[in-house]
């Protein structure tokens, strides 16, 4: 299974595969940073003090303090590593979230129809069309209350923004599939609608969303920082969020004190750079429509002199075929 | 093709194993959204329109027509596959009788392991994401009879039965890693392995390649001998049918036209419309070869199917009582004017008027305008004089000038059911011959 999973991944060559390689390696930073960032920083991330000495107020970038402090007497160097850990906790449960109830809704939607299936695609398609950042922080505010400024709330409001992706794409492709003979077939042998869709369907109508996932990844960063920025994000006590940062640095950033905005502001646009390249190297792997195979070069023996031109002539067609 | 085997088995098994009667399923005519938006009735067609039929334990039964005469539909609604709208299906399974038009789906669901299908195109019919153990262990798993090592040890028995052996080989392959026979096989692996009653064979070799194509009805045959099946084989290929049948059903827009032992429908064929089959058949030896008498016309509507025996309109024998209608005269007028030079097109056309209120089924067409009446009527026994023999004209009762133009009124059509004749079914109006012109069922 794995293997025919990752056979397309391998059957990739050129520019897909350099997008891959470097939207990995940058986001591998981040989830190593992330991962070690006990271990790694030198502060926890709202520590004013080290061993009762407190920490100077927005002091410029040094050896002891290597991106500097702010103004909340923060090492910047502990907040930014910090973030990454708040900001990847944050995509994978929100993407989590949202692929998982989007999958199920669409499974559910497309396979059923009738009213059910006009019901959720009118109040996905509602939610779809609102601004996701609007749709974000209307839920952060609704969550916020009930859950706390965490980053459970955080990710739950994201989810909501990202259902509707997931849920289009599984509804419209199991509509189809679902006229397929082999689920007719299912059916003939005696198979239960639930069933059908876990072993029949699920398989072939999620081909795209893990695609969709990683692109959304790098949007709900974005979303999750501008809800920071705004302050309906993670409240400061509860996490390190680069957003929150940013907002709080804009300030001292007019009175040309460059470095408490400038770092968290690298690591937002250097991650959503990350699973973004991630996101479209996929996207050219799976997606057929985008995919160009790699084939195998016919080699023909040579035959003499006499015929060498012709079986040139006949390589050169057959590269152009592949195209 | 191999030899046909011996046709005894059928001799002694003949009680029934499926009683149909009267079967009709219509399927919502999906009109634009638009018509759907606004509650507009957008029609029905009738894929199946009226069947009747016995299916004897242990036949090859086949159901031949052209596409769209409803024979999927038949074989769908023989397993449960899709709801009739009316009529019954009864099967009689070992624990008596059994109606499939009115199970429930939990009830048809434990039917299925007595009744399974085999589809037309084997590279849909399996999951492209379940490799060929789980596919043809499915059934068993579904109905809880086998799980573990029992399961996988059945699953192989069944494999090398179709001959895809040695079974470890194919297990592990995905469909997209077989042949289109090999898929066959085990698409037939997977509906053997519960060792059902009936198999319906939709088109079982019709996308195949001609060179497996013999190799696959073998294996069915082969399979029914040893496990004792009925088959319901579904085709629009005569010859398979001839060498694989031991009846054959002849399907055209929905209904049975003739029915009987295959030996005798291809002997002698009955209903015009399974006579123009026969003679479609290739002929290899070209001194027997005959003049084709393919149908006229094209395969009408299934929505609104022709008035009266729904044959008529193609029918090389139809006479006055076939139920002759308003559509088939907006027919002969343009093939009429198919001969016509355009001026002369034009003059007629703009006499005779839209032709688009003909295309209501009505036993009387108006035609042209109170003014123009009398040219009309004129046109119109001109078009007779030049093919008398045309049998539209025999079904016209009378043509009559109004005030609203000419009014071509049609004789009281006979829709003939299927009765006896000469060992076969057959539902034509010239069959049986002895039986004189009554009308069977009357077209409203
Ligand atoms: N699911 C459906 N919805 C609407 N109409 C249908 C459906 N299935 C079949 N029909 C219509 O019912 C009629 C009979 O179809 P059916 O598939 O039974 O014919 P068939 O004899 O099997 O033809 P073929 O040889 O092409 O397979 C056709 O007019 C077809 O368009
Ligand atoms: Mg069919």
């Amino acid at each position: 299974m794995l293997s025919r999973l990752l056979g397309p991944i391998r059957s990739t060559t050129g520019t897909a595969r350099w997008l891959l390689v470097a939207g990995v390696a940058i986001t591998g930073v981040f989830v190593l940073m992330a991962l070690l960032a006990p271990w790694i920083t030198p502060t926890d991330f709202a520590q004013r003090s080290v061993d009762g000495v407190k920490l100077p107020k927005l002091a410029s970038p040094s050896g002891e303090h290597w991106f500097g402090t702010n103004d909340q007497f923060y090492d910047i160097f502990s907040r930014v590593v910090w973030g990454a850990r708040t900001a990847l906790t944050v995509i994978v449960l929100s993407v989590l979230f949202s692929l998982v109830i989007g999958v199920v809704l669409g499974l559910v939607s497309g396979y059923v129809g009738g009213w059910t299936d006009r019901l959720l695609v009118f109040l996905t398609d509602a939610l779809y069309a609102f601004p996701s950042l609007l749709l974000a922080i209307v839920f952060s505010f609704v969550l916020s209350n009930a859950l706390g400024g965490g980053v459970v709330a955080a990710a739950l409001s994201l989810t909501v923004v990202y259902i509707p992706q997931y849920f289009r794409v599984v509804r419209n492709t199991t509509v189809s599939a679902r006229e397929a003979t082999y689920v007719e077939a299912a059916r003939a042998i005696g198979a239960k609608d639930t069933t059908i869709m876990s072993r029949y369907l699920f398989g072939n109508v999620v081909q795209s969303v893990p695609v969709i996932g990683t692109l959304n990844a790098a949007d709900a960063l974005a979303t999750l920082a501008g809800l920071g920025f705004l302050g309906f994000g993670i409240q400061p006590n509860e996490a390190a969020e680069w957003g929150y940062d940013i907002e709080r640095a804009l300030d001292d950033a007019q009175a040309g004190v460059w470095w408490p905005a400038i770092f968290p502001g690298a690591a937002i646009a250097l991650l959503v750079i990350g699973l973004t390249l991630i996101g479209e190297g996929l996207n050219e792997t799976v997606n057929p429509a985008l995919r160009r195979r790699r084939l195998q070069e016919v080699v023909m023996p040579a035959r003499g002199l006499a015929t060498s031109g012709v079986a040139a002539a006949g390589t050169a067609d057959g590269t152009e075929g592949e195209r | 093709m191999p030899t046909k085997p011996e046709a005894t088995a059928t001799a002694v098994a003949s009680d029934s194993l499926f009683d149909v009667e009267e079967l009709e399923v219509h399927y919502d005519l999906r009109g634009g959204s638009l018509a759907r938006l606004f509650g507009r009735d957008t029609g029905v067609v009738r894929a199946v329109d009226g069947v009747s039929f016995q299916l004897r334990r242990g036949e090859v039964l086949g159901l031949v027509g052209e596409s769209g005469s409803g024979k999927t539909t038949l074989g769908r609604a023989l397993l449960g596959l899709v709801r009739p709208t009316s009529g019954a299906v009864r099967y009689h399974a070992g624990q008596g009788p059994v109606d499939i038009a009115t199970s429930s789906n939990r009830e048809l669901r434990g039917l299925r392991r007595e009744l399974q299908m085999v589809f037309q195109d084997p590279n849909a019919a399996l999951n492209p994401s379940m490799d060929i153990e789980t596919a043809v262990g499915h059934p068993l798993k579904i109905h809880g009879i086998a799980k573990g090592a029992e399961l996988r040890h059945r699953v192989a028995d069944a494999l090398e039965r179709v001959g895809l052996a040695p079974a470890e080989r194919y297990m592990s392959k995905y469909p997209s890693d077989l042949s289109g026979g090999q898929k066959q096989r085990a698409v037939l692996a997977r509906a053997v392995i519960l060792g059902p009653e009936l198999l319906v064979a939709d088109e079982p070799i019709s996308m195949l390649d001609m060179s497996v194509r013999a190799k696959i009805l073998e294996l069915m045959l082969g399979l029914k001998a040893d496990l004792g099946l009925t088959y319901v084989y579904i085709t629009h290929d005569l010859a398979s049918a001839k060498f694989f049948c031991d009846r054959v059903a002849i399907m055209y827009l929905g209904r049975i036209v003739e029915i009987g032992p295959t030996d005798e429908i291809f002997a002698s064929p009955k209903h015009p419309y399974t006579k123009a089959l026969l003679a479609a058949i290739p002929e290899p030896d070209p001194e027997r070869m005959v003049p084709r008498d393919l149908p006229r016309g094209e395969i009408p509507d299934a929505a609104k199917p022709p008035m009266g025996c729904h044959f008529h309109p193609r029918c090389p024998e139809a006479v006055a009582q076939c139920g002759w209608e308003s559509r088939d005269l907006r027919v002969l007028l343009e093939e009429h004017w198919t001969r016509r030079d355009p001026a002369a097109y034009e003059r007629e056309g703009d006499l005779v008027g839209s032709l688009d209120k003909l295309d209501t089924p009505a036993k009387e067409a108006t035609l042209g305008t109170g003014s123009s009446a009398a040219e009309v009527h004129q046109l119109l026994d001109r078009i007779r004089g030049e093919d008398p023999s045309e049998p539209l004209w025999s079904g016209v009762e009378e043509v009559v000038e109004g005030p609203d133009g000419v009014s071509v009124r049609f004789k009281a059509g006979v829709d003939p059911a299927l009765r006896q004749s000469d060992g076969v079914e057959v539902a034509c109006i010239h069959h049986p011959v002895s039986v004189t012109l009554e009308p069977a069922r009357g077209d409203g």
